[in-house]
């Protein structure tokens, strides 16, 4: 059976540690939905938050193929239950008077931003959960999508600890 | 005091207590190897005619002695001749460690002659590799690059050093190997899961493979089937960890496995798995396999277990401090009825088997066991030679069996048995095929040169062997490019490259050419005369199981 799962990983802030991850993903044929990577709290390391797709059994292999490379720290599922996920995307739809005020509404009700506006389209940015953000496509597409731009999931545990600090085993 | 990145290399590796590198000069290497050159003292360089040569030299050299094997290449050509030899040694699990040198860094990414990316293409087989762009990097990336290879699951890791950097000077500063990182200790919760399963077989089959020898606990398994009344069974890479003529000791198994020790392991009720990944030659049709046995497997990478067969007892740890856990708490057991049970398999396994004085593989094989010592080391190439070497020769000690498992590399045989009998100073019999000789065979070269006391034995049927064995058993006998028809005169070749060479048609003579081989000081090629349509049996068809195993040559249409 094919589920969805969050998996957050330090790697160290090194050039070419990205396309050693991506590279192992290749090589034993693993299927990413959404991968992000960005800084962390500390400069030693990146932290990368990525989506994939796959049975119980290539989220185990993935985990473990991750925490054999060498420049990864550290390797967590993130469940959807004890985790925080966000996701932000831009989209661009078409500005015009007769569907102007119904775009206006949905922004509104979804509590997002227009932060750019001509006179043929209109720029909104989304934040939220990734099914907040689907909904919201969907409400969009009668009103002629020019462009979007999707970050993928990034991810946190509830409550005070860090994952730096669990046991891997 | 200021050293340029060249010295600081060379340096390194004394730091590492290597002896010995193998390797080839070029263009962007030249100042490594005027190290090398005014260092000839201190470290032994040892050129061979290719640099994929040099890489299975280098793969070699562990297998026999388990010291870590060194290659060193020159950037672009030289970098990508040793990726076959790489992915090699990473299949295998084999600590190597490849320098390349690389064009100077203002150079990088411009398309340079001579340029290549070796760290990206290397990078699904090393375990990992460094692109140095900073001299003041250099020796602790050698250290920390030993200390990877040889840590926990071994594997190869490669260094690209830019000409720029073995140039730069900076302080340099002896000092200690890094230790290996410790390896974790398996949770006792497994353990004693795993002595559970123990307690109540009545069927035990301890199955071992490369990290068994690894590992060092041969002896301790050995003492251990004692207590429990077990027998042993291995895979290709397990082969040696255990004496032949050990009475628990079935062989290999899998797709060309002793009918004996294949079927023992699919009728056993407990398997204790030690170091192996149940790779699909050894399994066949997984959901098939072992389905009468409990499985428990030991590994110290964390990732093999459930990799590719689901067990009952996954260990992850420290194979050695697992096991001795394991054996001391398991309580000594007798089976009667299993040991008489895999009795009557081995008295059929030697029925299949006819008395013959012409000279069959297994015969010629025999022969060789009859000339080599207990140091001699046994390397091979891949195809059907392999195989028959893998059932039928014989063993006392390990790390005399030098043979390309995970990668299967046809090619493999000549450097590797070079760097085996320069690393162990032993005498070493390379068994080959005329299909996989024909692909390195420039390698005579080297051991002319070095004059090593490394004995050819081309098991030459005209044919690949291998695939042609598949043709006929599946492709309806289509011989599709399996025929070889070759004009080559083996003999005289090796007589052209500086070696003896000598011809064997029949037993006899092959028994004379290998005594004589063995009162040779340096290489001897010997052409033996293989009938082409002997076939490696027992096989169980690629994605078979036992029910599909074709035990003997009558069984075949």
């Amino acid at each position: 059976m094919n589920n969805k799962f969050v998996i957050a990983v330090y790697v160290e802030n090194k050039f070419g540690v990205l396309t050693r991850v991506t590279s192992m993903f290749t090589r034993r044929g693993f299927n990413i939905d959404a991968l992000t990577v960005g800084e962390t709290e500390s400069p030693e390391y990146s932290r990368i938050t990525l989506t994939m797709s796959g049975s119980g059994y290539a989220k185990q292999q993935m985990i473990n193929q991750l925490r054999k490379l060498q420049n990864v720290k550290k390797v967590e599922e993130l469940e959807p239950e004890t985790s925080i996920n966000r996701e932000l995307m831009l989209i661009k739809v078409c500005n015009n008077p007769e569907t102007r005020q119904d775009i206006m509404s949905a922004v509104s009700i979804f509590r997002c931003k227009i932060i750019d506006y001509s006179t043929e389209a209109l720029s909104i940015e989304i934040t939220g959960e990734p099914s907040k953000i689907n909904a919201f496509i969907e409400i969009m597409k009668p009103f002629d999508i020019i462009e979007m731009c999707r970050t993928g999931i990034v991810a946190l545990e509830r409550g005070s600890g860090s994952i730096l600090e669990k046991s891997d085993h | 005091m200021n050293k340029t990145g060249s010295q600081i290399l060379i340096e390194a590796l004394v730091e590492q207590g290597v002896d010995t590198v193998f390797g080839y000069p070029g263009g962007q290497a030249i100042n490594i190897y005027d190290e090398l050159y005014k260092n000839s003292d201190r470290i032994r360089h040892v050129l061979t005619a290719h640099e994929q040569g040099a890489a299975h030299a280098a793969d070699g050299y562990f297998r026999a002695t388990g010291k870590v094997g060194v290659v060193i290449a020159t950037s672009g050509p030289g970098a990508t001749n040793l990726v076959t030899g790489i992915a090699t040694a990473m299949l295998d699990s084999v600590p190597m460690v490849a320098i390349t040198g690389n064009v100077p860094c203002d150079l990088i990414g411009r398309d340079s002659f001579q340029e290549i990316d070796i760290t990206g293409v290397t990078l699904p087989i090393t375990k990992h590799n460094y692109f140095v762009n900073d001299v003041t990097k250099l020796a602790d990336t050698v250290r920390e690059a030993f200390q990877i290879a040889r840590s926990g699951r071994p594997g190869p890791v490669l260094i690209d050093i830019p000409k720029d950097v073995q140039m730069a000077l900076c302080e340099y500063e002896v000092k200690e190997p890094l230790p290996l990182t410790v390896n974790e200790k398996a949770d006792e919760a497994d353990i004693q899961a795993a002595v559970e399963l123990l307690k109540s077989c009545k069927r035990p089959y301890i199955y071992i493979g490369g990290g068994a020898i690894g590992s060092g606990v041969a002896e301790e398994i050995i003492a251990f089937a004692d207590k429990i009344d077990a027998v042993i069974g291995c895979t290709l890479m397990g082969i040696s960890a255990v004496p032949t003529e050990n009475p628990r000791f079935l062989g290999m198994q899998g797709m060309h496995g002793h009918y004996a020790s294949s079927m023992a392991q699919n009728n056993a009720d407990l398997i204790l798995a030690i170091g192996v990944r149940f790779s699909d030659r050894t399994t066949g049709n997984k959901k098939k396999f072992a389905v009468n046995s409990k499985i428990i497997q030991l590994d110290i990478d964390f990732a093999e277990i459930n990799k590719n067969i689901a067990v009952d007892v996954g260990i992850y740890g420290d194979i050695g401090d697992a096991f001795k856990r394991i054996a001391e708490q398991t309580p000594a057991q007798t089976h009667p009825d299993w040991i008489t049970f895999v009795n009557k398999l081995r008295k059929k396994e030697e029925a299949y088997d006819m008395p013959t004085d012409t000279l069959t593989p297994k015969k010629a094989v025999q022969i060789i066991n009859s000339v080599t010592t207990p140091d001699t080391v046994i390397a091979t190439d891949v195809g059907q030679h392999q195989m028959w070497a893998a059932q039928y020769c014989s063993f006392s000690k390990n790390r005399k069996f030098v043979s390309s498992g995970g990668l299967g590399t046809m090619g493999f045989g000549l450097g590797a048995a070079i760097g085996a009998s320069i690393g162990s100073g032993e005498r070493t019999v390379l068994i080959t095929g005329d299909g996989s000789f024909g692909m390195n065979l420039n390698e005579l070269a080297t051991a002319v040169s070095t004059n090593v006391p490394v004995t050819v034995v081309i098991f030459n049927n005209g044919v690949l062997g291998m695939v042609r064995q598949w043709q006929t058993l599946f492709f309806d006998r289509h011989y599709s490019n399996t025929v070889l028809d070759r004009k080559t005169d083996f003999v005289k070749l090796a007589e052209a490259f500086g070696a003896k060479g000598l011809r064997a048609d029949n037993a006899e003579e092959f028994e004379a050419a290998m005594k004589e081989a063995f009162a040779t000081d340096g290489p001897v090629v010997i052409d033996c005369k293989i009938d082409k349509d002997e076939f490696v049996l027992p096989m169980i068809p690629p994605g078979g199981s036992m029910d599909d195993l074709i035990a003997e040559k009558g069984a075949i249409k």
